[in-house]
């Protein structure tokens, strides 16, 4: 719990920045940029169990527990999301998504 | 009672035998396979010999009578309820202990004399796995303890018919005659299954024991007496149980009118023959009948017997009539066949059940047993000509007696056994089922009595025509068969003359209690059954011992009756006319077109449509990634606000 702030402050914060992620994440053509809007996306999200588990609920550290979950995850997903944006700049040398889209009926 | 402890291994020795030969067919080659087989058949052959022995003189009779032992393998091996389940279970009782002595000892012959006959052939050890097969299921049939496991090895016995008479697979006329068995012995199979089914609900078990038992009977008449209503035509259900049950053997045994496949299962290897379409697999409806006679003889006073008396005496005439005018050799071995379990069924269904009384039913088992020995020996004999002739047709045939002295001696005593000459086997147990029929019914006395002069006749027209008549030149002379085959023609005609002997009435009964029985030479019956069989070999004689104008004329004096009996009175074109003609064209046709149009054609318009749907929304599929990011977000906020708006 942080002194004068409180738990609607936070939320809009993490708001505002879950629907920049949202925004960057459907006009970016760009993988790379598109995949760092996703991480905002995510991250809001950690921040929003934090949050809410600190202001409703001191007792219990279930809120903590998911957000470190959720930064193990992360990490993991943007491994991966590497690879495979890497995978498919071998292939057609490009990584930009209006630009590859093969795969279609 | 342990002392039958180790009978399971008479069934199980062929059916490990049948496994070993059929994984290593390809490998094992030509004698050894079949000195396998034999081998293992010989141990069969001295279990039985030892059971015969142990159960009819030693621990089978106790009071004077005849114990029904049940030895258990798998108890509640199905389990549906309490009274309806299914064991694995051996009964051992004078028929089936008679029963294991035919099938071990034709078994065994065949097996020696397949070493000759099937020598040098590709399929050798292919058919000592599938011969070891046929045993297996036929002892098991035979020692099966309840209805639900005899079906089980009726099938089974079916289909190593169909495969033996299906061996020579290259040729079309044996894949269709296998075919035909098959399939003919399935649709009376059906009827058997619906019988099991229908005995098994009203008798409230499975198990032969308990469905033989007086309890057993009576709970079923008084049934029968207090639900009037559940019948047909006067007869009531469990009539008609026991009916499907006897159609199923039907099909078996080859009864008119499901006796087409039997001629045409001759296309198989002779020494098959000899063991399944003479000896053993085509009494198993004879066996089954006698299996559950006392179910047959005091349910409604008989009522199912006097069906199978009427079919017995039919077949045993309309095959005997078809006999006398067929030229392949095996055919008329064939049309004996049936004739002869025509007259078997005959017996069991004139017999009554207490001591004398059941005399037909002592019959019926006494000529199964000299039948299956002179028979097979026939079949045995028939195939050693042909594998000298290399011909089914008589005309082919004629003065092989200076060739064939053992064959020809042979076929000699089987033929005058057949015919009912004393002191052959067969004139012992035909004599007996004449008597027994003479009480019952004048008419199917005067036509059994007709049966066995025409046997007679068409047996010595078989034999003159085969090894006297005509002094035909061959391109190769035929010569004697090999040792092993003439060893097996040896020992059965030996058989046959000894088994008459035996006084079969005090170890088979119907109701277990043995009875003495015995010739009465001077009864005119037993003068009269010999007369016509010395009339059936004169006319013969004269007929056939030399080339003759007789036969010609006689042909032409019956005229069109004459092309009737050797077309065999046309049953297989009605066969075809039935299938194709009706079934195929008015029924099956109109039913395929009914499966292509409507049932297809509704099919195809549920793909049709949704091909045709999906054709104007796979847009939506467009691969920008973009465009399903849009389409998920969008769907997201539709069910957020949904769930706002509605809470």
């Amino acid at each position: 719990m942080i002194e004068g702030v409180s738990l609607f402050e936070i939320l809009s914060l993490t708001t505002i920045l879950f629907f920049i992620g949202v925004y960057g994440f459907l006009t970016r053509t760009n993988l790379i940029a598109m995949l760092m809007s996703l991480e905002l996306m995510v991250n809001a999200e950690a921040v929003n169990f934090v949050a809410i588990n600190k202001y409703l609920s001191p007792a219990i550290l279930q809120g903590q527990v998911f957000s470190l979950f959720i930064i193990a995850l992360a990490a993991a997903e943007t491994a991966l999301a590497l690879a495979i944006i890497l995978h498919l700049y071998r292939l057609t040398e490009n990584i930009d998504v209006k630009e590859v889209k093969q795969l279609k009926y | 009672m342990n002392t039958f402890d180790y009978i399971y291994l008479v069934p199980l020795i062929p059916l490990l035998m049948f496994l070993f030969l059929g994984f290593t067919a390809k490998r094992i080659k030509e004698p050894i396979s079949g000195y396998l087989g034999t081998a293992g058949l010989l141990a069969v052959f001295i279990l039985s010999y030892y059971t015969a022995y142990r159960y009819f003189f030693v621990d089978g009779i106790v009071d004077g009578k005849f114990q029904q032992i049940r030895v258990m393998v798998k108890e509640g091996w199905i389990h549906f309820t309490d009274k309806l389940a299914i064991d694995i279970g051996i009964i051992i009782d004078p028929i089936s202990v008679m029963m294991l002595v035919v099938v071990s000892t034709v078994s065994l012959m065949v097996h020696i004399y397949s070493l000759g006959y099937m020598h040098k052939d590709t399929g050798f050890s292919r058919f000592y796995a599938y011969l070891s097969l046929f045993t297996f299921s036929m002892l098991g049939l035979v020692l099966a303890s309840n209805l639900f496991l005899i079906y089980i090895f009726w099938e089974l016995v079916g289909v190593s018919s169909y495969l033996l008479i299906g061996f020579y697979f290259e040729k079309p006329s044996a894949v269709s005659a296998s075919k035909k068995a098959f399939i003919v012995t399935r649709f009376a199979d059906m009827f058997f299954l619906i019988g099991i089914l229908m005995v098994g609900y009203f008798g409230q078990s499975f198990d032969f024991m308990t469905l033989n038992s007086d309890s057993t009977i009576s709970m079923i008449n008084s049934w029968i007496q207090n639900h009037q209503i559940f019948s047909f035509l006067g007869l009531s259900i469990f009539t008609y149980a026991l009916i499907f049950v006897f159609i199923g053997g039907m099909g078996k045994s080859a009864m008119f009118p499901l006796h087409i496949w039997l001629p045409d299962a001759m296309e198989g290897p002779t020494p098959v023959s000899a063991l399944i379409h003479a000896a053993t697999m085509v009494v198993a409806g004879v066996y089954l009948v006698a299996r559950l006679f006392p179910l047959y003889y005091h349910i409604e006073g008989g009522a199912a017997l006097r069906f199978v008396a009427i079919v017995g005496t039919f077949s045993a005439l309309f095959a005997a009539i078809i006999a006398l005018t067929q030229e392949d050799i095996k055919r008329v071995l064939a049309f004996s066949t049936m004739s002869q379990i025509g007259y078997m069924m005959m017996a069991l269904g004139v017999s009554g059940f207490d001591e004398h009384e059941g005399l037909g039913y002592m019959a019926g088992m006494f000529h199964l047993f000299t039948h299956a020995m002179f028979k097979a020996l026939l079949f045995l004999v028939a195939g050693a000509v042909i594998h000298a002739v290399h011909s089914n047709f008589m005309d082919k045939m004629g003065g092989l007696h200076k060739h064939m002295p053992i064959s020809s001696w042979t076929f000699l005593i089987a033929a005058l056994a057949i015919s009912g000459i004393p002191p052959f086997a067969g004139f012992f147990s035909k004599d007996e089922i004449l008597t027994a029929a003479f009480e019952y019914n004048k008419v199917i006395w005067f036509v059994g009595f007709l049966v066995a002069g025409m046997t007679a006749f068409y047996m010595f027209r078989l034999y003159f025509r085969i090894f006297h008549h005509k002094n035909t030149e061959y391109e190769h002379p035929p010569h004697e068969a090999p040792w092993n085959m003439s060893f097996a023609l040896i020992f059965l005609a030996v058989m046959t003359m000894a088994v008459g002997f035996i006084s079969f009435s005090e170890y088979v009964s119907a109701d277990l209690k043995p009875f003495h029985s015995h010739i009465h030479w001077g009864d005119p019956l037993v003068i009269g059954s010999i007369l016509i069989a010395l009339t059936g070999i004169g006319a013969a004689y004269l007929m056939y011992y030399k080339q003759t104008e007789y036969p010609a004329k006689v042909a032409s004096g019956f005229g069109k009756v004459y092309h009737w009996t050797k077309n065999k009175f046309y049953m297989d074109e009605l066969y075809l006319f039935v299938t194709h003609k009706i079934i195929f064209d008015k029924i099956s046709k109109p039913i395929a077109w009914f499966d292509r149009n409507v049932i297809d054609g509704f099919m195809n318009l549920l793909g049709v449509t949704t091909e045709n749907l999906s054709e104007r929304i796979k847009f939506i599929q467009s691969g920008r990634l973009q465009d399903y990011a849009m389409y998920f977000v969008s769907g997201v906020v539709a069910i957020v606000m949904i769930i706002i708006y509605f809470r």
